[in-house]
């Protein structure tokens, strides 16, 4: 058997399908000797993957060999649960696991350390409450356990901030590497546990990035590391490498700089081409923070360049990218498009050409230096020619944001509406020489990139006739290499080019409305009818939708109103992903226990035995529940979506049919390839492939010029970060939110639903959602003057045209431009006196102030009501007129306006009444008493530990107090360290709160009969101490 | 992390491979045909790391290979490893296996997968290194055969 499990491991190996032997190699494993055990193991290994069902059967050996008194039985086990293991089965194995940490021998607590690590990959959070045990291996008296222990470090450290105490020991560790105090059997060609000091280094590292003090104290054990490995080996290298990387990622210090430099000067310089290569990556590492040290080796950059070795080419490429400003960029960008077009690796060609664009993309022609070296119009062809080259070499392996980014930047532009039509002007020209070239090799990304600037642009050309262009773009369609999807690029643009060519087009529309492609028969119908229908034409015009200045209402109000719904309705709150990961991990946790007690439990005892308590399980079911209906959410409210697509445009920003297409005037002759004359004589030294010292050292010059300037800050590539070519438009989004607004939809965006629905009940009027939410809901813009309009450029000037058409001439229309600036909070404060006598006594809000002009003032606050929800809104007038009439007008579906009352000067109040903040929980005055047999009464229940305010005398009443404030509860009773508190519901559900203080936390346990409501009154409690 | 371990000959017949990441059957098999054609068309005198541009991972993990008489030797690892040092490695997984075989040949490969497994899973454990001491390595095999 063994024999025969060896030869499918073989057959395996090269590939044959040895799937029947899988079973055979679990038993191995489970009858078989020692022998037979180790090759069934082996062979389980080779085989099966994580997820593999048969590895269940695998689980009781395992756990079986971990408890044999023979070392050989653990250390396999060990090894086989270091390789493959089910995650859902790591609770079971996890204490045994973690007592092997304490065993005698050192080989089988190496080999549990690493397995633990290997736990901790697969499933941090439930070796969360070993790190203490790791601690402990990195202390131990064997240096091998330790070294294992340091794989666990090393990961741990990715995020150092709680680990910055064990710098001190690491040192000590490493200090005591060097003395050689370990014993001689850990040496490796007369050099110390050389691979310890490679992860001790990169640990060091780690802690000490960007951390002066915790910096100080490596200083010196990196010196001594620098200093000792002089010898010449290969692993000795290896450690002085990690020492530069080391030296030059924490905080600086001279001295160790300048040795470090002359050691990446030796790699640089060495005959050995490993070290080469090393010398290179270090300084592609180093340049970010010293980019004189590139200088010192140009020549033998220039070298490598040349090399003939493939990877190093690839790393120096890389190197020169870093370096890169504008005035080598055009040289760089030379280089690495002759690299690309000798080299045949996909992966490579995808991460270059990116980086080609990018730096294309990146240099813009206005910039004072550019113009010494390049005139804009020899900028313009550069980068046309630039971009073509990315297209024809990168071809369709190009990610798609390539493309994207390219085109928006010819249609975005820049500031000057000049230079971006003479950069239109030359892509036009440049595409319409290719095109009349060789076409059938171009890959189609760069065809749909040709016709849609030709469909966009083709009308900024006067001299080409236009039936040209569109005999070309036919030509293309009749060609069988091109795609279906490049055929719909090309009809589209050929609906953008205008009118005259009726004949063409109809042809065209003819032959294609046979094609067997859906798609493309639909746009050769509508081209037809188009190009027949002389008034459609010119109405298209006027429908233009201008996509780019469209919204996006990421923070999805529209749905507020159907989650409410579904809240008030029972459905479960959204739980954002993580946390729904956890509470499922406790309930495997939970699950698995009698495992780990037993070993012979068969599964069906075990599912009896973990029936805990109703209450888990209806948690759990709730989660389920919680998923279903967030799917069903999004099937019902299409209706909603369908509106908002309309804003957001199908397309993004790349418009295809709706972009405008206006009339071009008188066509001419006299056609200029003037590109390819532009590209000849561009004056950049082109390097020989002769390798001619001068020409290297003209090349040199070429590469690192504005290098040798001086200063360290300027002469990075990377950190100078030019202002892009073409400014990208700031999204509508962002310019429309103020300071405070767009923290929130950030904040918004990364937990959707559930954020907005309270951003929604607790409807802060500034708050942009509210805003949104009247965008989206109606179409036709009517506004308001009270409410956040949000101010985008275009879209919005249509639509406060249409205000004022509304409103009439004389109105003033107060946009949110200013928000709480100007107000002084003490101004605002006084505006509830003003309140209306009904209304004095309830309890409020602070007022916030909406928007102000220099005439009129917006300030709104919240009243809570028993039964409803009031919303006041101040209008003040700041100057000495009187304002005679005031037209506010408030749209939103959501909210019905009960009553409108409109009193002339200072204020008026709107009342107005909200199914949807009936949700909306209220106080709920009990006794002790009542409280203790309502609690006992309730079945849901939630606990979570929340942070405590600890800057007053008496921190739990301080933060009740401020949950009360916040959250609109009733603070029952505070007895010792724990206090009660209770809300209820408008519709009357009540919710018990039972706090305590435990530690720096406050541990609060919720109950309410509404399986939601604990959930939800915790999550704003949260917020609530989060933003207080 | 290393990644996987692939030995295979000048003709890119696999002699051995370790993959400590799941991958397909088709996977494994493309990965190795993809990497032996990588490394077998680079001269000897060029450096022994390759960046990139594999099945494996994108530009995160790299090769670090050896060449040996008829054998390859290939670790892909991702960027925690120091190249040197694994580069070092190599040539301690090579000599513990000519230490057990007595000169090892291409043929105690096929022969002995099973033996050149216990080997490597005393060396590399679940991706990470675990011990790198030659005569440790072989003080453990052998107490397994027994």
């Amino acid at each position: 058997m063994r024999e025969i499990m060896v030869r499918a491991m073989y057959c395996e190996m090269l590939g044959y399908d040895a799937s029947f032997t899988y079973i055979h190699a679990i038993k191995l494993a489970q009858q078989g000797g020692v022998l037979e055990k180790r090759v069934g193991y082996l062979a389980v290994s080779l085989f099966l993957n994580e997820g593999h069902e048969l590895l269940l059967l695998l689980v009781n050996t395992v756990l079986k060999d971990l408890q044999s008194t023979n070392l050989i039985e653990v250390c396999m086990a060990l090894t086989v649960v270091a390789q493959v293991f089910p995650k859902d089965m790591i609770p079971a194995v996890l204490p045994l696991v973690e007592d092997k940490l304490s065993h005698p021998k050192e080989i089988i607590r190496r080999k549990a350390v690493l397995a633990l690590y290997k736990f901790y990959l697969i499933a941090p959070n439930q070796v969360q409450h070993i790190h203490a045990k790791f601690c402990k291996a990195l202390s131990d008296k064997d240096p091998g356990v330790m070294a294992s222990s340091l794989h666990i470090y090393l990961q741990l450290i990715r995020s150092p901030d709680s680990y910055k105490d064990l710098t001190g020991s690491f040192v000590t560790i490493l200090k005591q590497v060097l003395g050689g105090k370990l014993p001689v059997d850990f040496n490796y060609h007369s050099v110390p546990a050389p691979w310890l000091q490679i992860q001790l280094l990169r640990i060091l590292s780690l802690l000490g990035k960007e951390d002066q003090s915790t910096s100080e104290l490596m200083y010196e054990v990196l010196d001594e590391s620098l200093r000792r490995a002089e010898m010449n080996h290969n692993i000795t290298y290896a450690i002085l490498y990690e020492c530069v990387k080391a030296v030059y990622t924490i905080h600086p210090k001279a001295e160790l700089l300048e040795k470090a430099a002359r050691c990446i000067g030796n790699f640089v310089l060495s005959p050995k081409i490993n070290l080469k290569y090393l010398g290179l990556k270090a300084l592609t590492y180093v340049v970010q923070h010293d980019a004189k040290l590139a200088l010192q080796h140009q020549m033998t950059i220039i070298e490598c360049l040349d090399h003939s070795d493939f990877t190093i080419k690839r790393e120096t490429l890389e190197l020169l990218f870093r370096i890169t400003n504008a005035q080598n960029v055009t040289v760089i960008v030379e280089k690495m498009l002759d690299f690309l077009r000798s080299c045949n690796d996909e992966h490579t060609i995808i991460h270059l050409i990116g980086k080609v664009a990018e730096l294309a993309e990146k240099y813009p022609f206005n910039k004072p230096e550019f113009m010494n070296t390049l005139l804009p119009m020899k900028y313009n062809s550069w980068f046309i020619q630039t971009m073509n080259d990315v297209f024809s070499i990168g071809g369709d392996l190009l990610q798609q944001d390539v493309p994207n980014n390219f085109l928006r930047l010819l249609a975005e532009g820049s500031e000057s509406k000049e230079e971006d039509d003479q950069l239109r002007l030359y892509a036009v020209e440049s595409y319409l020489t290719v095109l009349k070239g060789h076409t059938s090799h171009l890959p189609q990304c760069f065809l749909q990139v040709m016709s849609w600037v030709l469909g966009e642009y083709a009308h900024l050309q006067e001299s080409v006739d236009r039936r040209e262009v569109i005999r070309l773009l036919t030509q293309l369609l009749d060609q069988r290499s091109v795609s279906s999807e490049t055929r719909v690029w090309i009809l589209s643009a050929l609906t953008k080019i205008p009118e005259g060519q009726t004949d063409l087009i109809l042809d065209l529309a003819e032959s294609l409305s046979s094609s067997q492609d859906t798609v493309l028969r639909q746009q050769a119908q509508e081209l037809r009818h188009l190009s027949q229908d002389s008034q459609l034409r010119e109405f298209k015009p006027v429908a233009v939708v201008c996509v780019f200045s469209s919204q996006v209402d990421s923070s999805l109000s529209f749905l507020d109103g159907f989650v409410s719904e579904a809240l008030a309705a029972g459905a479960a709150p959204y739980k954002p992903p993580h946390q729904r990961q956890e509470e499922l991990c406790e309930d495997r946790a939970l699950n698995l226990e009698p495992y780990s007690f037993s070993l012979p439990v068969s599964l069906s005892s075990c599912s009896i035995t973990d029936r805990q308590s109703p209450t888990l399980l209806s948690v759990s079911s709730g989660l389920s529940g919680n998923s279903a209906e967030l799917s069903q959410k999004a099937g019902s409210s299409t209706l909603i979506l369908e509106g908002v697509k309309r804003v957001w445009g199908k397309d993004g920003y790349l418009p295809q049919k709706e972009a405008t297409a206006p009339p071009v005037d008188e066509p001419s002759a006299a056609v200029q390839p003037a590109s390819q004359q532009e590209a000849a004589e561009r004056i950049e030294p082109r390097p020989e492939p002769s390798t001619q010292n001068q020409d290297k050292q003209q090349l040199a010059s070429s590469l690192f010029v504005g290098l040798g300037v001086g200063s360290s800050v300027s002469l990075l590539g990377k950190s100078e970060a030019p202002p892009p070519r073409f400014r990208k438009k700031p999204r509508p989004h962002e310019s429309s939110s103020s300071s405070g607004t767009s923290k929130r939809s950030s904040d918004s965006s990364s937990h959707s639903s559930r954020n907005t629905t309270d951003s929604f009940l607790y409807g802060s009027f500034p708050e942009e959602e509210p805003a949104t939410s009247i965008s989206t809901f109606d179409h036709t813009p009517k506004s308001t003057t009270a409410n956040g309009l949000s101010q985008n450029k275009d879209t919005k000037e249509d639509r406060h045209a249409n205000t004022s058409q509304i409103l009439g001439g004389d109105m003033v229309i107060v946009r949110p431009s200013t928000i709480q600036d100007k107000h002084p909070p003490s101004v605002s404060s006084d505006l509830t006196a003003l309140l209306p006598a009904d209304l004095k006594d309830l309890p409020h809000s602070d007022v916030i102030s909406l928007t102000s002009d220099p005439s009129l003032s917006l300030s709104s606050c919240r009243l809570f009501r028993d039964e409803a929800l009031l919303l006041v809104i101040f209008i003040s007038n700041c100057t000495e007129t009187v304002i005679k009439d005031v037209a506010v007008q408030l749209t939103c579906e959501e909210l019905k306006v009960i009553s409108f009352c409109c009193k002339l000067f200072e204020f008026m109040r709107l009342i107005l009444m909200n199914s949807i903040l009936s949700v909306i929980h209220r106080p709920l005055v009990v006794t002790t008493e009542e409280y203790g047999k309502l609690w006992l009464s309730l079945s849901h229940d939630v606990k979570q530990n929340l942070k405590l305010l600890t800057d007053a005398g008496d921190p739990l009443r301080t933060t009740l107090n401020a949950l009360k404030d916040a959250l609109q509860l009733h603070v029952v009773d505070i007895i010792g360290s724990e206090g009660i508190v209770a809300c209820r519901l408008l519709s009357g559900a009540p919710c018990l709160l039972h706090c305590r203080v435990n530690g720096a936390a406050l541990a609060m346990w919720l109950r309410s009969p509404h399986p939601a409501l604990p959930d939800f009154i915790l999550y704003h409690c949260q917020r609530a101490l989060a933003h207080h | 992390m290393i990644k996987a371990i692939l030995i295979f000959n000048n003709h890119g017949k696999p002699r051995m491979s370790k993959f400590y990441e799941h991958y397909t059957e088709d996977t494994e098999q493309q990965i190795i045909r993809e990497t032996f054609h990588l490394v077998s068309k680079r001269d000897e005198n060029v450096c022994n790391f390759l960046e990139g541009g594999l099945l494996i991972g994108g530009s995160e993990n790299k090769l670090i290979y050896r060449h040996y008489a008829t054998l390859y030797f290939v670790f892909c690892v991702d960027s925690s490893e120091s190249e040197l040092g694994i580069l070092d490695l190599i040539q301690v997984f090579v000599e513990t296996l000519d230490k057990c075989f007595e000169n090892v040949c291409e043929l105690d490969l096929i022969f002995h997968l099973d033996k050149v497994h216990n080997i490597l899973a005393e060396m590399v454990m679940g991706g990470m290194v675990l011990e790198t001491n030659m005569s440790e390595i072989i003080t453990q095999v052998e107490a397994q055969d027994q």
